[in-house]
């Protein structure tokens, strides 16, 4: 499939010229493209911020809600009819920051979603205040004398909560995220893919040869299925990590758990009121 | 009964400590009596806590339909000693107390009419002091002439879940207390005459939350997400109960915040969806009424109402989130609220809520309270009347969410349900759906979404007037107030009193302004300090209802106190 399908006609993109946001949408195409899926079969929900904005560049079926408040969307619709490919893309403050509880809540939930989250480690649509990614003493307007709170850390977190796939990935590489995309979409389950960015108009401190030389991948002796060396590597801050940290598949997943798809696997659009059954729960009140 | 003044109408009321299971004995008493064809009221009032405190139930039974709390207390069964100081200024002269010796021994025989039953002793018999509600259930029964065999298949129901030993045991403590009744009406002291009606035998015995729940299955809802919080969680509980069996999901959400979200993530890919929540609940959701609003995704809101602010009274009645509900959310956009007084409103408008909701694709509350949600009376079966409309189009590969139409509805897609692909966004945003700055579009889109609201107005459920249509004094009221201005008005039989009853708050129905015009003397109750629906009233009719009578202690209007003022109000 061409990745052209994905193209949207006269877009005005409001990205900075040089803003990682441009490779992970490119790889993003791409990797949809080579998974032969269709705009028809694909809901991209995001939140607020100049990551959010991406599904308004990318033809699908979009739902670009309130800040920080997407996997709670994207966790319905994969529930409501599990025929859809939900992709949940936004970036570190609103998926880490303003969706925090939402962020922790849907790992332990599990709805069969891959969730894109761009960390850049700053607030740019806000112009460069400090984001939860944001790394000690990294100073802003208004954290004059740099960032004094310990920066989030998704990987652990979400490996902490058995979360069902974890990765990392860096954007200026876009043959490697492509790949860990595929396999974040392919898996059943939720799945995070924390994606390293540069920020070229705010973030002057983690740039993109900040990253290249910040990070390393993780090998082929790295085994995912680990959780206790998925940790370690996960809390690794000399160098980052890229690649995939943990994948599980212990638990079902959100869709599995709910009853009304124990015989029936259409989605609820499909499904007519039981009169008859209403009729029978109403006499069983006499 | 010797003591009771109503003749055929009596009012008794359980109390005893949260713990000690007066529910219980209020759900077999209420189904016991009502299949024996009697007409059967049921109200509870209780404390924020798990163990202590002191609970009570008013059960009322009576020859004619009775929907609505009364102050009055005829017979009380003091199941603490807490009992009757917290009843104190409801308990009259008149107002037979039966409770156990040891509860009544600190209390005056020459200021009660008191009645020393051994439940204690006769419960530590059977194996615990928690079966002397079972014995005081069964003595009720058996005064009110209810047949064994009825008060048995009642216990059957309770207790079946808990296994063979309990209800053996539970029937036993049953068969007591007819026993203890039966003492009772033989010596004279108790004698209760109160016409059966073979009619009630084929109604409905259920709650003002159940009620709402049906009308929310009946409109098709097959998604909800909610938070546990005092008095919504009936609800919740009932649609969760009901979940598999009506193809719906249920989730318990981390937070308000998330069960709205996820509402509206339910509702866009095509399953009709709704939340349950109280005051503090709502307040957190008010951002995504807002995003309801803008990406014209519908979504059901349940609002049991409870004093605030903040954490207010939990377990209390108030109707203090009108103003809450009518101004969530920023900017500008349609909405509609509901509020029901009676069962059938509460089933036909939760019914009507979801097709309105996915007709005009914007939020529709309705707003219901802890009276209304925790009374019980028997109900004729309901109309199924409405149908689910399906408003869902299959989308071609040229749709665009937001077209622009003549009434403001944009056809509306789901995902993955044809050619077209359906775009939504929380910024202002052009036809397709996607972001938008350009002012000339976004005067179009708020146009547009506000020619709903026109469309809305002529759909509006118009106030019910009881009584005569030639009145000189109107009472006004709405939602769960409807029960006591309605009784009350009954027991005045002055033909010159009449009562508006809304059951649709916003939009305000045009016929308001004439029905207030007409009368010489107006008169509102709410549950609220402020007076809030007659301050909408004057707001879009310019028209100042004279006396507002305002309570808001938690506790719902007593059938009593709208006499009262009313009687005081037309004197005057």
């Amino acid at each position: 499939m061409d990745p052209k399908v994905f193209d949207v006609e006269d877009a005005d993109v409001a990205w900075c010229p040089g803003c990682g946001n441009f490779s992970i949408l490119k790889t993003l195409k791409e990797t949809l493209s080579e998974m032969e899926i269709s705009p028809q079969e694909l809901v991209m929900v995001s939140g607020i911020g100049q990551a959010g904005k991406l599904p308004h560049y990318i033809k699908s079926n979009v739902f670009n809600g309130l800040h920080g408040r997407s996997l709670p969307v994207s966790t319905a619709i994969k529930a409501v009819n599990p025929e859809l490919i939900v992709i949940n893309v936004s970036g570190d403050g609103c998926t880490y920051g303003e969706g925090g509880n939402h962020f922790i809540h849907n790992i332990r939930r599990n709805p069969d979603i891959t969730n894109i989250v761009h960390n850049n480690m700053v607030y740019g649509l806000t112009k460069g205040q400090a984001s939860p990614t944001s790394q000690r003493d990294y100073s802003t307007p208004l954290q004059i004398e740099g960032v004094t709170l310990e920066p989030f850390n998704p990987l652990a977190i979400a490996i902490a909560l058995k979360a069902s796939f974890v990765a990392r990935a860096f954007s200026g590489d876009i043959k490697e995220t492509k790949e860990i995309l595929k396999k974040a979409i392919k898996h059943k389950g939720y799945a995070l893919i924390d994606i390293f960015q540069p920020c070229v108009t705010f973030n002057k401190v983690n740039t993109y040869q900040w990253f290249k030389n910040n990070t390393y991948y993780l090998d082929e002796s790295h085994d995912p299925s680990n959780r206790e060396e998925a940790f370690k590597r996960a809390i690794e801050t000399k160098k980052y990590p890229l690649g995939i940290f943990y994948k599980n598949s212990d638990n079902e997943t959100f869709e599995e758990s709910l009853s009304s798809y124990k015989t029936d696997k259409s989605p609820l659009f499909k499904r007519e009121l039981r009169v008859d059954k209403l009729n029978k729960l109403i006499e069983s009140m006499k | 009964m010797s003591n009771n003044s109503s003749g055929n109408d009596i009012s008794i009321v359980l109390c005893g400590e949260a713990g000690q299971g007066i529910q219980t004995v209020e759900t077999i008493i209420v189904k016991a009596l009502k299949n024996s064809g009697y007409n059967v009221f049921s109200t509870k009032e209780y404390m924020s806590r798990v163990r202590g405190g002191e609970n009570s139930t008013e059960i009322r039974v009576s020859s004619k339909r009775v929907i609505s709390y009364v102050n009055r207390i005829d017979i009380l069964l003091a199941l603490s000693e807490g009992a009757v100081p917290h009843l104190e200024n409801r308990i009259t002269s008149k107002t037979l107390i039966i409770g156990d010796e040891t509860h009544l021994k600190s209390l005056s025989k020459d200021k009660y009419n008191l009645i020393g039953v051994k439940f204690l002793e006769m419960a530590k018999e059977m194996g615990g002091a928690i079966f002397s509600n079972v014995i005081a259930a069964g003595a009720i029964a058996c005064i009110l002439d209810v047949p064994k065999t009825v008060f048995e298949s009642c216990i059957n129901d309770i207790f079946t879940r808990k296994g063979e030993k309990i209800v053996k045991k539970d029937k036993t403590a049953g068969l007591k207390g007819y026993e203890i009744g039966k003492e009772l009406v033989d010596s004279g002291r108790i004698k209760v005459e109160i016409e059966k009606d073979s009619k009630v035998l084929d109604e409905l015995i259920l709650d003002g939350t159940v009620a709402v729940g049906l009308g929310c299955i009946a409109g098709g809802c097959k998604f909800m997400a909610s938070y546990p919080m005092t008095p919504s969680t009936p609800l919740q509980v009932f649609m969760a109960a009901h979940s598999e069996e009506f193809e719906m999901v249920f989730e318990q959400s981390e937070d308000e915040i998330a069960a709205i979200n996820m509402a509206l993530g339910g509702f866009y890919a095509g399953a009709r969806s709704m939340v349950a929540t109280s005051g503090s609940g709502f307040a957190l959701m008010e951002e995504a009424v807002g995003l309801s609003g803008m990406i014209e995704t519908p979504v059901v809101i349940y609002i049991g109402q409870r004093p605030g602010p903040a954490v207010g009274l939990p377990t209390r009645t108030s109707q203090e989130d009108l103003n809450l509900a009518l101004y969530s959310g920023p900017g500008e956009f349609p909405r509609i609220i509901f509020a029901p007084g009676n069962f059938e409103d509460a089933y036909k408008l939760s019914q009507k809520a979801f097709n309105l909701a996915d007709h005009y694709q914007t939020p529709v509350f309705i707003l219901s309270d802890q009276y209304f949600a925790d009374v019980f009376y028997n109900q004729p079966e309901f109309d199924m009347g409405i149908k689910v409309e399906d408003h869902i189009v299959k989308t071609n590969s040229e749709y665009k969410r937001y077209e622009i139409t003549d009434n403001g509805i944009s056809p509306r897609g789901i995902p993955g349900f044809g050619e077209g692909l359906v775009v939504v966004d929380s910024d202002e945003h052009d036809q397709m759906g996607h972001l938008t700055e350009n002012l000339d579009t976004r005067i179009k889109m708020v146009d547009k979404r506000l020619r709903k609201l026109k469309e809305i107005e002529m759909e509006t459920v118009p106030p019910k007037l009881l009584g005569n249509s030639e009145y000189e004094t109107l009472v006004i009221g709405w939602g769960s107030t409807y029960g006591p201005i309605k009784e009350a008005l009954s027991n005045l039989e002055d033909d010159k009193i009449s009562f508006l009853y809304f059951k649709q708050l916003y939009p305000l129905h045009h016929s308001t302004e004439q029905f207030l015009n007409k009368a010489e003397k107006t008169i509102i109750f709410e549950n609220n300090a402020q007076g809030q629906f007659s301050d909408l009233i004057k707001l879009k009719t310019g028209f100042e209802i004279e006396k507002k009578v305002l309570k808001y202690n938690g506790m719902p209007f007593s059938v009593e106190e709208i006499e009262n003022n009313l009687k005081a109000f037309t004197e005057g």
